[in-house]
C-alpha cells in the first residue's frame, strides 16, 4: 500500500510501503490479536482498504470482528467502529482449511467429474479436514488469491502458532516437490495400469503389508486424480514463493519477553532472515514498564517493605492491616521488578536480529473489542522500544 | 479420575506460553521421586526437554537426563524406520533412498500418517514396559485431537493389514482410562482458560482419551481481600504519598504504581481462576503451581516446580 507524500516513520511506515504483512512467532503472545489491531488503526488513519486475514481468532475477537460463523468469506468491518474520523476501511477473514482445499480442487481439476471423485476420496477427507500441515498450504494459497484479487491495499495475514509455523512457508514448494517425486509416479503406477501387480515393486509390497490393498488403492486414486491437477498446482506454488520473496512482503515476528517465548521468537527472527525473507519488525506484547527497572525504586521498595509497621500509619487504616498490605505491596514490586529485569535481558538478545523493534505494555485483559483493538495498534504504529502508554491502573 | 501417580501415559498439552515442557518436566520428575522409571518424551523436538534438565542434546534413543528420567525426542522418522526394523524385518540403516522418498510421501502428503508415529511410538513404549510411565509433553492445544485422534482416523481408513491390528490396540490403551490420560496446562489468564474450557470438551467429544487434571502454571499469589484493596487504595492516595515519602525521605510514586500494576494482575488472574474453576467439571482435580519470578529454568525450577506439585498432589 502506498498512501503517497512521505512515509511515516517506525512500524506505520513499513506498513504503508507493503502489501503484505505476515505476523509470526510462538503461541500465546498476542499474535492474532496484534495482526488485528496493526490493520484496524492503518484503515483508521489511512484511505485504504486493509484486510486482516486470522487461522483461529478466539471466540471474543472473532466476534469483536464480527467473523462468527462465516466461513472463508471477507468481511467488511462495521465503519462506525473504526470511528468519526476514519479514513479507510477494515475487511476480515477467516482461513477455513476444508473450503479452502475444495475451492482449489474445484479450480484446477481438469473436469467436474474429476473434482468430484477427489472430494469424495475418503484420504482426501481425512487430509483436509482433521491433519494440521494441511493448513499451512491453504494459508499461504489463500494469502496469494487475496493478494492477487487486487481488492485490498494491505494484507495482514496472522499465521498457526507453532514450531513449525515456518512449514507454512516451505508448504508450497515441499507440495510441488511430491507432485513430481518418483514416489508419486510408484504410488499411482498400479492405479494407472489398473492392475495391482503389487508383487513387481517391493515399495508396492511394503506398503501393502503395512496398509491393506484397500488402503493403498484409496491412496492410488487420490494421486493419480490429483496429478492431473499437477501444473496448475506445481505453478501457483511457484509463484507463492516469488510472492513471499518480493519487496510487497515482509515478516513480522511477534513475541512477549517471557523467557521461552523470546527464546522461541529468535529462533523464528534468526530462519525468516536464514530464508531470505524480509524481517520488518519485531514486536513485543505485554512489555513492563521501564519503571520497574529502576535501581532507587527497587531500594524503595525493600525499605517499605522493612519499615512498613513504622510507615502503615500514613493511611487512616487499621494499622497492623496498612502494614501487611504495604508489605505485600512491597514485596509484589520486588518480585516484578525481578521479571522486568528478565524481560530487558531478553530484549537485549534481538537488538542484532532487526532496527525496528516495537513494544506494548500489560493492558489489564485481552484485548476484545475493535475500540481495544485501535488503542493497541495506535500503541504499536508509533511505538518504540519501550512501551509507551502506561498500563491502566485500578482508580 | 485416575491418580495422576498412577498412569502408564500421559500427555500433558496446553496452550503455547503456558509452560507446557517445564510441567511436563516436573511431572517426570514427581514420578520418578515416587521410585518409577520414567521416560519423557519430547514431541515437538524444541530441544526444551534437554534444556530444563540441563543436559546435552537428546535424541530419539531415551537417555538418562536425570536420576530415573530418560527422555527422547519425538523423530518421526526415526519412529518409522524402527517400525519398519521391529514388524516387516526390513533393515533400515542409514537413509536409504525409496525409504527416504517414501518418507516425504508420509510426512507432507498424508501427514496423519506423521501423527500416528508419534503416538504410535510412545503406546509402543508403553506396552514394552520398559518404562513405568511415559509422560508425554504433546504438540500444543491445536494439534493435539489431530494426534490423539489418529489411531481412529486410520483405524476408520484401514480396513485390513498390519498397521489396523496396531491402531486397535493403541486405541485399548488410549482409550483405557486407568493407565492413559491427558494433562492440560493452562495459566490464569483469558485466553488459555478459554482453551481450556473449549479442549476439555474436544477431548470427551473427538478422542477416546480421558482428561486427568487441570495443572494451572503460574499463579500469583491470591488477590487482596476486599479490606485489603481498601487499605491499599488508601495508602496509595495523594495524600498517604506525600506522607510516606517524607517518612523515607525517598521518592514512593513508582513504587506505588509498579505494585498497583500487580496489584491488578493478581486481582485479573483470580478472576480467571475462578471462571476456570466454575466452568470445568467438579470432580476434575486443579492442580496450582506457583509463579516463579527469578524466571527460573533447569533443574532448579524444575525442582521448585516438582516439590509445589507433590505438595499439591498430596494434600
Amino acid at each position: 500500500m502506498n498512501p503517497g507524500g512521505e512515509l511515516p516513520a517506525g512500524l506505520e511506515g513499513l506498513l504503508c510501503s507493503k502489501k503484505v504483512l505476515v505476523t509470526c512467532g510462538p503461541g500465546g503472545v498476542g499474535k492474532t490479536t496484534t495482526a488485528a489491531a496493526l490493520a484496524a488503526q492503518v484503515a483508521r488513519r489511512h484511505d485504504v482498504s486493509v484486510l486482516v486475514l486470522t487461522i483461529d481468532p478466539a471466540k471474543r475477537l472473532a466476534d469483536a470482528l464480527g467473523l462468527e460463523g462465516i466461513g472463508n468469506d471477507e468481511r467488511q468491518v462495521d465503519p462506525a467502529m473504526l470511528g468519526d474520523q476514519a479514513r479507510g476501511r477494515l475487511f476480515a477473514a477467516m482461513l477455513d482449511t476444508k473450503q479452502s482445499w475444495d475451492a482449489l480442487v474445484r479450480t484446477h481439476a481438469k473436469d467436474q467429474a474429476t473434482a468430484a471423485q477427489i472430494l469424495s476420496n475418503p484420504l482426501y477427507q481425512n487430509i483436509t479436514g482433521r491433519f494440521v500441515q494441511s493448513h499451512d498450504y491453504i494459508a499461504m494459497e489463500r494469502l496469494f488469491e487475496l493478494h492477487e484479487s487486487g481488492r485490498y491495499d494491505l494484507i495482514v495475514v496472522d499465521t498457526p502458532p507453532t514450531r513449525n509455523a515456518l512449514d507454512f512457508l516451505d508448504a508450497p514448494e515441499r507440495l510441488a516437490d511430491f507432485f513430481s517425486s518418483r514416489l508419486l509416479r510408484w504410488l499411482i503406477a498400479p492405479y494407472r495400469s489398473r492392475v495391482f501387480n503389487l508383487a513387481s515393486k517391493p515399495f508396492t509390497q511394503v506398503a501393502d503389508r503395512i496398509l491393506g490393498a484397500q488402503f493403498l488403492a484409496d491412496i492410488a486414486e487420490f494421486f493419480f486424480a490429483l496429478q492431473s491437477m499437477y501444473d496448475g498446482f506445481v505453478a501457483r506454488a511457484k509463484a507463492v514463493q516469488a510472492l513471499l520473496r518480493s519487496d510487497a512482503v515482509s515478516f513480522c515476528v511477534v513475541s512477549s519477553l517471557e523467557m521461552t517465548p523470546a527464546r522461541e521468537a529468535e529462533f523464528f527472527a534468526t530462519e525468516l532472515t536464514a530464508r531470505g525473507l524480509d524481517l520488518g519488525a519485531i514486536v513485543f506484547n505485554k512489555v513492563l514498564p521501564a519503571s520497574l527497572r529502576d535501581r532507587e525504586a527497587l531500594l524503595t521498595a525493600q525499605l517499605l517493605g522493612e519499615r512498613a509497621a513504622e510507615l502503615a500509619p500514613v493511611a487512616e487504616v487499621d494499622p497492623q492491616l496498612a502494614a501487611r498490605v504495604l508489605r505485600e505491596a512491597a514485596r509484589s514490586f520486588i518480585d516484578f521488578a525481578a521479571l522486568a529485569q528478565a524481560e530487558e535481558r531478553a530484549r537485549r538478545a534481538f537488538r542484532a536480529h532487526c532496527d525496528l523493534v516495537v513494544a506494548a505494555p500489560y493492558f489489564g485483559d485481552d484485548v476484545a473489542d475493535v475500540e481495544g483493538l485501535l488503542r493497541l495498534g495506535g500503541v504499536l504504529l508509533d511505538g518504540t522500544e519501550e512501551p509507551t502508554a502506561g498500563p491502566s491502573m485500578p482508580d | 479420575m485416575t491418580k495422576l501417580e498412577d498412569l502408564e501415559l500421559c500427555f500433558v498439552t496446553g496452550k503455547g506460553g503456558t509452560g507446557k515442557t517445564t510441567v511436563a518436566a516436573a511431572l517426570a520428575r514427581y514420578l520418578a521421586g515416587l521410585g518409577k522409571r520414567v521416560l519423557l518424551c519430547e514431541v515437538d523436538a524444541k530441544g526444551e526437554v534437554a534444556l530444563v534438565f540441563e543436559a546435552s542434546e537428546v535424541g530419539f534413543t531415551p537417555k538418562e537426563v536425570a536420576p530415573s528420567i530418560w527422555a527422547m525426542t519425538m523423530d518421526t522418522e526415526s519412529s518409522l524406520k524402527e517400525y519398519l526394523k521391529i514388524y516387516l524385518k526390513v533393515p533400515v540403516t542409514g537413509p536409504l533412498s525409496p525409504l527416504a522418498k517414501a518418507f516425504d510421501f508420509v510426512a507432507t502428503a498424508a501427514p496423519g500418517v506423521k501423527e500416528i508415529l508419534t503416538v504410535g511410538k510412545v503406546c509402543f513404549e508403553v506396552r514394552q514396559r520398559t518404562y513405568d510411565v511415559v509422560v508425554v509433553d504433546a504438540p500444543a492445544t491445536g494439534h493435539i485431537i489431530g494426534q490423539l485422534a489418529a489411531p481412529q482416523a486410520i483405524n476408520e481408513l484401514v480396513k485390513v493389514g498390519l498397521i489396523r491390528s496396531q491402531t486397535e490396540w493403541m486405541l485399548e490403551i488410549l482409550s483405557d482410562r486407568s493407565r492413559t490420560g491427558v494433562v492440560v496446562v493452562t495459566t490464569p489468564e483469558e485466553m488459555p482458560v478459554a482453551e481450556t474450557i473449549e479442549l476439555a470438551g474436544r477431548l470427551s467429544d473427538e478422542t477416546t482419551v480421558a482428561l486427568q487434571a487441570v495443572v494451572v502454571n503460574r499463579v500469583l499469589p491470591g488477590r487482596f481481600t476486599r479490606r485489603e484493596e481498601e487499605a491499599f487504595s488508601a495508602l496509595t492516595s495523594d495524600a498517604a504519598a506525600v506522607r510516606l515519602r517524607s517518612a523515607l525521605g525517598r521518592e514512593v510514586r513508582e513504587v506505588l504504581e509498579g505494585a498497583a500494576l500487580a496489584v491488578e494482575l493478581r486481582h485479573n488472574r483470580s478472576a480467571h481462576l475462578a471462571d476456570l474453576r466454575e466452568r470445568l467439571d467438579p470432580s476434575l482435580p486443579i492442580v496450582l503451581l506457583p509463579y516463579l519470578f527469578t524466571g527460573m529454568m533447569g533443574i532448579a525450577g524444575t525442582t521448585e516446580l516438582a516439590d509445589a506439585l507433590a505438595a499439591e498432589l498430596t494434600r
